[in-house]
């Protein structure tokens, strides 16, 4: 082996250059600033008092920065007859159930249905992107239907269950596990593990950036869900529809409004730095090729 | 017949019972909903009284007397380009580029393009267009000197469907562009260094060879992505521009079922308004999979 090949494989890449690395640096941050602007200047507009919001020229930053906005926005939650934490405990029972379950129930049957051989698979996958693609605004009204049949209305179990199968999730899963070579799976099968034990020891343990997508993807999508038609007793309302109630009440409110949404984007952005995080890049499937 | 499905069920029994949580809640409240809404749109249905079996009429006066509903056929093919097509190559290339960044980096600028998408921030676009001089664009052109009056960004049919095309696309690198770098992060190093072997000399040689046949399946998960979000987009738009917006501009279909099913209560034309959307993101995703290779199924 050359000199030359070494000083390549070692880096890791072919052909990286650091002048096209600072090249990609600066695109990036040029792109970055664009999309990272509307969300800068959501946090500026949260933390302006009054005085500053309505001004000419508008400024984008805050000269005396308050927290006012958020402690209005808990005062006006406050005044409802349902407490502040149990809004709380809603959003983060809802979330929570629906991001693990969906995790187990997801990873299981994606693994089933991108490896196994078995027959209704093709019809299951084929229905799994034609109901992706199928968005109709009578299905929100069937769903209640179905809901109510069931008696989950006003519970919330109305809003988990519904959102546990998502075909998104499934799909996402799906396609990430069909990439992984059929011989571990055989060579696993040849020792005499089942098909669940190959499944979460095996094949799930090697689609950690997948699954930590999907994780973002479960958490956010459940955690800024409307609580909706499905339930009518504020004590089963999620935190997005209280901050949406408040904040929709037009331009007096316009801090508040900011502040709400700032509060609800901590949480997924939290959780998305820690999966971000635990992706670890280097696969253990390192060296098996088809 | 019965004996051949009982022995299929029992040879594979492992993968029914795996699947049987997600099919349970799956069949129940997607399929089952999904069912129940296609014949919506053979009915007149205005939710208080029971629908009513026209047949077609739904989809001929759709076709034949709805102006509104071609014009906005036309906005969201328009949508689509930008913020389907664009938007899937931008997606691609900047989980591509962003792969090649030290990983500290990486995950920085991952939540920076994504951060649009994890919640309803959105609505600061209103304020930064905002029509009168506390617009943050309309304040800068106008201290920059290029216009001396302030522009109705949201409300100027001139320029209602470039600012919400601005808006939308910005919204566009969601679950898409995730994906893709999950994708990204899931190929094994070991293949860049055989790469390296045999002699694959440039990133675009890399890109070619090694990245985009092993990622094949997720790059069809993101077009399916793309495909829902950019042909069902209205939502965000109407919230941005106004509903309806200034002559019908910034209408997309989706908004148009929007008008006659919520406003109107007009359910059974709106829901054939969905299903001729359904009809036609079917067709191109079918298209685009014929084009991305159909071999992983």
């Amino acid at each position: 082996m050359s000199e030359k090949n070494k000083i390549k494989i070692s880096s890791g890449m072919a052909g990286r250059k650091q002048s096209g690395t600072m090249m990609i640096f600066v695109f990036l941050a040029i792109l970055g600033i664009f999309m990272f602007f509307p969300v800068y200047l959501t946090v500026v507009m949260s933390l302006k008092p009054v005085e500053e919001l309505f001004v000419f020229p508008p400024a984008p930053y805050v000269l005396q920065p308050t927290l006012k906005n958020f402690s209005d926005m808990f005062e006006v939650m406050r005044q409802n007859r349902v407490p502040f934490s149990r809004y709380v405990f809603n959003s983060l029972t809802v979330t929570l159930s629906i991001t693990f379950l969906q995790c187990i129930v997801i990873s299981m049957s994606a693994f089933v249905l991108a490896k196994c051989r078995f027959a209704g698979n093709k019809i299951i996958n084929n229905i799994i992107v034609i109901s992706l693609l199928y968005q109709s605004n009578v299905i929100y009204i069937m769903q209640y239907i179905v809901i109510n049949k069931l008696d989950l209305t006003d519970s919330l179990y109305a809003l988990i269950l519904p959102s546990v199968a998502s075909p998104m999730g499934l799909f996402l899963m799906k396609q990430s596990i069909s990439q992984l070579p059929d011989s571990i799976i055989e060579s696993a099968k040849m020792d005499g593990a089942g098909l669940f034990r190959i499944c979460w020891q095996i094949v799930i343990p090697n689609q950690k950036p997948a699954l930590m997508t999907l994780m973002i993807f479960a958490f956010q999508s459940s955690w800024n869900m409307q609580s909706g038609a499905f339930v009518f007793h504020e004590e089963y309302k999620t935190l997005p529809t209280v901050i949406n109630q408040i904040s929709s009440a037009g331009m007096a409110r316009a801090g508040v409004a900011m502040a709400g949404a700032v509060f609800m984007l901590v949480p997924p952005v939290v959780v998305f730095t820690f999966a971000q995080g635990r992706i670890i890049e280097t696969m253990a499937y390192s060296g098996i090729k088809d | 017949m019965l004996k051949k499905i009982f022995s299929e069920l029992r040879k594979n029994r492992d993968c029914y019972l795996m699947l049987l949580p997600f099919m349970i809640l799956f069949v129940t409240f997607t399929v089952i909903p999904v069912i129940m809404s296609v014949p919506v749109s053979f009915t007149d249905f205005n939710m208080v009284q029971k629908p009513e079996f026209i047949g077609l009429s739904n989809y001929i006066s759709l076709f034949l007397s709805d102006k509104i509903f071609m014009k906005s056929v036309r906005v969201t093919l328009i949508f689509a380009f930008f913020t389907g097509i664009v938007s899937f190559v931008l997606c691609f290339l900047v989980a591509w580029l962003i792969n090649s960044m030290p990983k500290k980096f990486a995950t920085f600028f991952t939540l920076i393009f994504y951060i649009p998408s994890m919640a309803n921030v959105y609505s600061v676009w209103k304020v930064i267009f905002s029509g009168d001089m506390n617009g943050y664009i309309n304040s800068l052109l106008i201290s920059a000197g290029i216009i001396t009056s302030p522009v109705q960004w949201l409300t100027d049919g001139n320029y209602v469907l470039s600012t919400a095309i601005i808006v939308q696309l910005w919204l566009s690198l969601g679950a898409g562009f995730l994906a893709i770098r999950a994708g990204l992060q899931g190929i094994d190093r070991s293949m860049y260094e055989v790469g390296a072997i045999e002699g694959i000399k440039n990133r675009w040689q890399e890109l070619v060879y090694i990245v985009i046949p092993s990622m094949k399946p997720h790059l069809m998960f993101a077009s399916v992505m793309q495909i829902v979000s950019s042909f069902t987009a209205g939502t965000v738009i109407q919230n941005i521009t106004g509903f309806p917006s200034t002559d019908y501009k910034a209408h997309t279909v989706m908004t148009h079922a929007y008008d006659y099913g919520w406003v109107r209560y007009e359910m059974g034309y709106a829901s054939a308004i969905c299903m001729i959307l359904f009809l036609f993101m079917y067709a191109v995703n079918r298209l685009v999979n014929h084009f991305l290779g159909k071999n992983t199924d």
